[in-house]
């Protein structure tokens, strides 16, 4: 657990004045609030910081306790004073609240260890992140394989203790977000509850690449195959084929499989392509024979 | 049907004023259903609205720089979009 330094986070000096602080926090605010960071993990980090060195300096009791204890607050007596000061102020409902375990969405994960071990639980999160009416949103991310993503398939999800029974529709991409309306926090004053948020991990397949509904794969092909022609067994996503190679294929040649890439998200029966491309293998270890048979095919070559 | 919200209730919850709403409105940022004199608010454009409400009241931004940032979070969320389909192409 590491000591903040709140003034830094705020970008300000020990000296500045409630006005600076709160002149600061908006400033910085503008900058990281989540509603104008879609989707940006590090800037939503980054305002939870900005609401927490703005609950502790705006405060001026936590302000005193704060500069009083500073960077020597893990160290000696005053540690551990302020660690029984902390404790009779959780019993006595002090800045602790109701908040300090166990409460559900926002309130003790929105604070560091820091934080807490100094002040308790949050006396709620001010600058915005309060819901007043509609609930919170979440987000959640699910993992799936390709070849998972390949099929319709249903999934029980655990969202705050609630069992919430789920379709994952073929061919959800990387990256793609789903809203499961109403499955995300409880509303308060009789507001309706937040939606839940998916989005779905797709994790890349060390055979298929995938491109949309499109799969490439490289296919080995021996040399004799690929000179002489004849036949190859592909392995697609769900099955095998045998297609016909013809003679005097060259190295990185591509042949589209027609309908055997990925299922097109919420088209029924719609396919996308699988397109091979062939790897060529120059044999190895020869024989003696086999050298000498090479030898004669190079000199018909150059005659 | 989408349930609808007072608009009253949301305005009491928020501390807002009724004109906030309307400003809004007005601007083509939020739909208004108005019936028997009482204005609603689709449940679905609730967290659209509330955003903003966040954006007035935490931020200090008024009804024109609201409208802009609405404007440019919408590109921002498509270039996001667009920039997750090209990504999954690179692989």
């Amino acid at each position: 657990m590491a000591f903040i330094d709140y003034y830094q986070v705020l970008g300000i000096d020990k000296k500045a004045s409630e006005k600076d602080i709160k002149a600061a926090y908006r400033k910085l605010a503008r900058k990281y609030h989540p509603d104008l960071n879609p989707n940006d993990a590090e800037a939503h980090k980054k305002f939870q910081q900005l609401n927490e060195a703005n609950e502790v300096l705006s405060d001026p009791e936590k302000r005193k306790k704060y500069d009083q204890y500073g960077e020597h607050w893990q160290h000696g007596p005053e540690y551990e004073q302020a660690r029984q000061q902390q404790q009779r102020q959780q019993q006595a409902g002090g800045f602790g609240g109701g908040q300090y375990s166990g409460f559900e969405g926002f309130g003790s994960d929105d604070f560091s260890d820091f934080f807490q071990s100094m002040f308790g639980g949050g006396s709620g999160a001010r600058g915005g992140r309060q819901t007043k009416f509609r609930g919170q949103d979440y987000s959640a991310e699910l993992r799936l394989n390709l070849k998972d993503a390949a099929v319709t398939h249903k999934q029980t999800l655990t969202v705050n203790g609630k069992n919430i029974r789920i379709t994952i529709p073929a061919g959800v991409e990387n990256g793609q977000n789903i809203k499961i309306a109403g499955h995300g926090g409880p509303g308060t004053n009789g507001g309706p509850a937040g939606d839940l948020y998916i989005t779905f991990i797709v994790a890349d397949d060390p055979i298929f690449k995938r491109n949309g509904s499109d799969l490439y794969a490289n296919v080995k092909l021996d040399l004799y195959t690929a000179v002489l022609g004849g036949e190859v067994t592909i392995d697609t996503l769900d099955s095998k084929v045998k297609i016909k190679v013809k003679p005097e294929t060259q190295n990185g040649t591509k042949v589209k499989l027609k309908g055997k890439g990925m299922p097109v998200y919420k088209k029924e029966n719609h396919f996308g392509d699988l397109y091979i491309t062939y790897d060529i293998q120059v044999p190895v270890n020869l024989t003696d024979k086999q050298r000498k048979l090479f030898e004669q095919i190079r000199d018909e070559a150059k005659s | 049907m989408n349930n609808l919200i007072a608009a009253a209730d949301i305005c009491t919850h928020h501390g807002i004023e009724y004109t906030f709403i309307n400003s809004l409105s007005e601007a083509g940022l939020v739909k208004v259903k108005v019936v028997k004199k009482n204005a609603y608010i689709p449940e679905p454009e609730l967290q659209r609205l509330e955003k903003m409400i966040r954006m007035h009241q935490d931020l200090e931004i008024n009804i024109a720089g609201i409208e802009a940032i609405v404007h440019l979070l919408e590109r921002v969320e498509q270039m996001q979009e667009e920039m997750r389909l090209l990504r999954n192409r690179l692989g």
